[in-house]
């Protein structure tokens, strides 16, 4: 009975932890999103995030949507030739990177390069004292640290998948035209042709919102982050894994949101 | 002047301060005193508001810190941290003037600048200092540079977290000075956290002692040599032996 009892109250007591730090995530969240529209506003911290998680996430968000692209043409063909079907490795190409695999893939590959970067940098400037001393300052580090960091996350990650798809339709353009024998021009009729409005509106609203999981995840570990070097070492830890889980969580209801009819 | 009465706080189990009373007159020099985990640092952080005390009341100038501008109150502090907590991301001068170029007097970007460059004077730093970054300063420059910083500003309060602590004796005398010479220059009311006994005697006006989370002693400086007090004797003449165990 009371092993019964204790193996009950362990998962009780894990549930609670579970709802207590959704809920914490929720106010920060909360709290971070309305100091975006509150002033004071930083310009010069927003820009330098713009540069910092946009600008600078460019080359690894390309090279990954190239290879993908690439690769992925190669499997559409060598599926498709089992029926007779290699026409469709354009359109396929196209609708996979744009509906799944561009946004995805750039919010993992953004999730482990920013996410990481802001847990650690928050997480350092928490263990040296510097966030109390912005407090001490009359400077709300919510403000200053949290806010711009979201606003230019949710601004970059469309325009990077943007560049990402557009990268990963090349990708497949040039495995299909160099390597498959498509006709160049009949490959891009065949892209544009098939690539619809809604395509691009849910890769670019997919973009945003996981955009706001990586710096949501960053900044709450980083601002929440344990003593020492190893708390700043678990947070970054915890950034990159559940800003990652959170990316793939959110994009299935995405997903059922945009085409589920 | 900084009132505190029966301030508690625990963390979770940790009872840090089991009711610290405490009063610090305008325009004087209080330095806390005592041991490691003895709740010095929690009491600052209560009172400039990084922490919420669970009980007991915090006045400043006779109203509860709860009740003044948020804002206002923090403009009238300054604050050295034991490290220094420099932004990394910013040079020297632009630490030194941060709170001078945000809020609603906030200055141009030279005038700012030029009184950076003042206050790093002031704090025996010389102007080329003013572009390098944190990271390029050595423990005591970061020191005075966090000095600096704390008195952009002018405030009326200034807290000096561990000033010392890290650095080699002559560094240490040499900050001891500065913070003695700005605290009477400025007026200000000061309130110093340490261990360093050669800080306490250099800075201090009046002593108090942290013990188990109370006020175990506190009075002038002149009178802690002859208080009587056993807690205060071991710790100021570093003795193993006494009330205070050595291991906690």
């Amino acid at each position: 009975m009371a092993f019964l009892l204790n193996f009950l109250g362990a998962i009780g007591a894990a549930v609670l932890g579970f709802c207590g730090t959704v809920g914490r995530i929720a106010i920060f969240a909360a709290s971070g999103v309305s100091h975006i529209f509150r002033p004071p506003f930083y310009g010069r911290e927003l820009w330098q995030q713009i540069l910092q998680i946009g600008f600078f996430s460019l080359p690894v968000v390309g090279l990954t949507a190239l290879f993908t692209g690439a690769a992925l043409a190669l499997q559409i063909y060598s599926g498709g030739s089992r029926f007779n079907a290699e026409s469709v490795v354009p359109s396929i190409v196209a609708i996979g990177m744009v509906r799944e695999l561009g946004p995805v893939l750039g919010g993992l590959m953004v999730a482990g390069r920013v996410s990481s970067s802001i847990a650690a940098e928050l997480g350092t400037m928490r263990v040296t004292e510097q966030i109390d001393a912005l407090v001490t300052l009359s400077t709300n580090p919510m403000k200053y640290l949290v806010a711009p960091r979201l606003l230019a996350a949710i601004l970059t990650m469309p325009v990077l998948v943007g560049v990402g798809d557009t990268i990963g339709i090349l990708g497949g353009y040039l495995v299909g035209t160099e390597r498959l024998g498509f006709n160049a021009a009949v490959y891009l009729q065949n892209t544009v042709n098939f690539l619809t409005g809604p395509d691009i509106v849910s890769s670019l609203a997919k973009a945003a919102v996981f955009g706001f999981i990586v710096a949501l995840m960053g900044c709450y570990h980083g601002y929440h982050s344990g003593r020492g070097a190893q708390g700043v070492g678990r947070a970054t830890i915890n950034a990159v894994v559940s800003a990652s889980v959170m990316i793939l969580a959110a994009n299935y209801v995405l997903t059922e949101m945009f085409f589920s009819s | 002047m900084i009132t505190l009465r029966d301030v508690k706080k625990s963390f979770g189990n940790n009872h840090v301060l089991r009711g610290v009373n405490l009063e610090i007159p305008r325009g004087k020099s209080m330095v806390i005193i005592g041991g490691s985990g003895t709740g010095k640092s929690v009491t600052l952080k209560c009172i400039l508001g990084l922490e919420t005390p669970d009980a007991g009341e915090i006045l400043i100038d006779g109203k509860p810190a709860g009740q003044h501008d948020r804002d206002e109150m923090l403009a009238r502090f300054g604050m050295l941290f034991q490290g220094g907590a420099l932004f990394d991301s910013l040079s020297v001068w632009q630490n030194v003037a941060f709170r001078l170029m945000r809020g609603a007097d906030k200055l141009s970007n030279d005038d700012a600048r030029d009184v950076a460059v003042e206050k790093l004077r002031r704090v025996g730093l010389k102007a080329d200092v003013a572009d390098k970054f944190p990271a390029e300063l050595s423990g005591g420059m970061q020191k005075r540079v966090g000095l600096a910083r704390a008195i952009a500003a002018e405030p009326e309060i200034i807290f000096f977290d561990e000033p010392t602590t890290g650095l080699d004796p002559i560094m240490s005398g040499v900050i001891n000075e500065l913070i003695r010479e700005i605290v009477v220059e400025m007026g200000a009311t000061a309130m110093t956290i340490t261990h360093d006994m050669s800080s306490v005697r250099a800075i201090a006006d009046e002593v108090a002692m942290i013990h188990d989370g109370v006020v175990q002693w506190t009075g002038a400086v002149g009178k802690m040599d002859k208080s009587g007090d056993p807690y205060l004797d071991q710790f100021i003449h570093a003795r193993a032996e006494g009330p205070i165990e050595a291991v906690r």
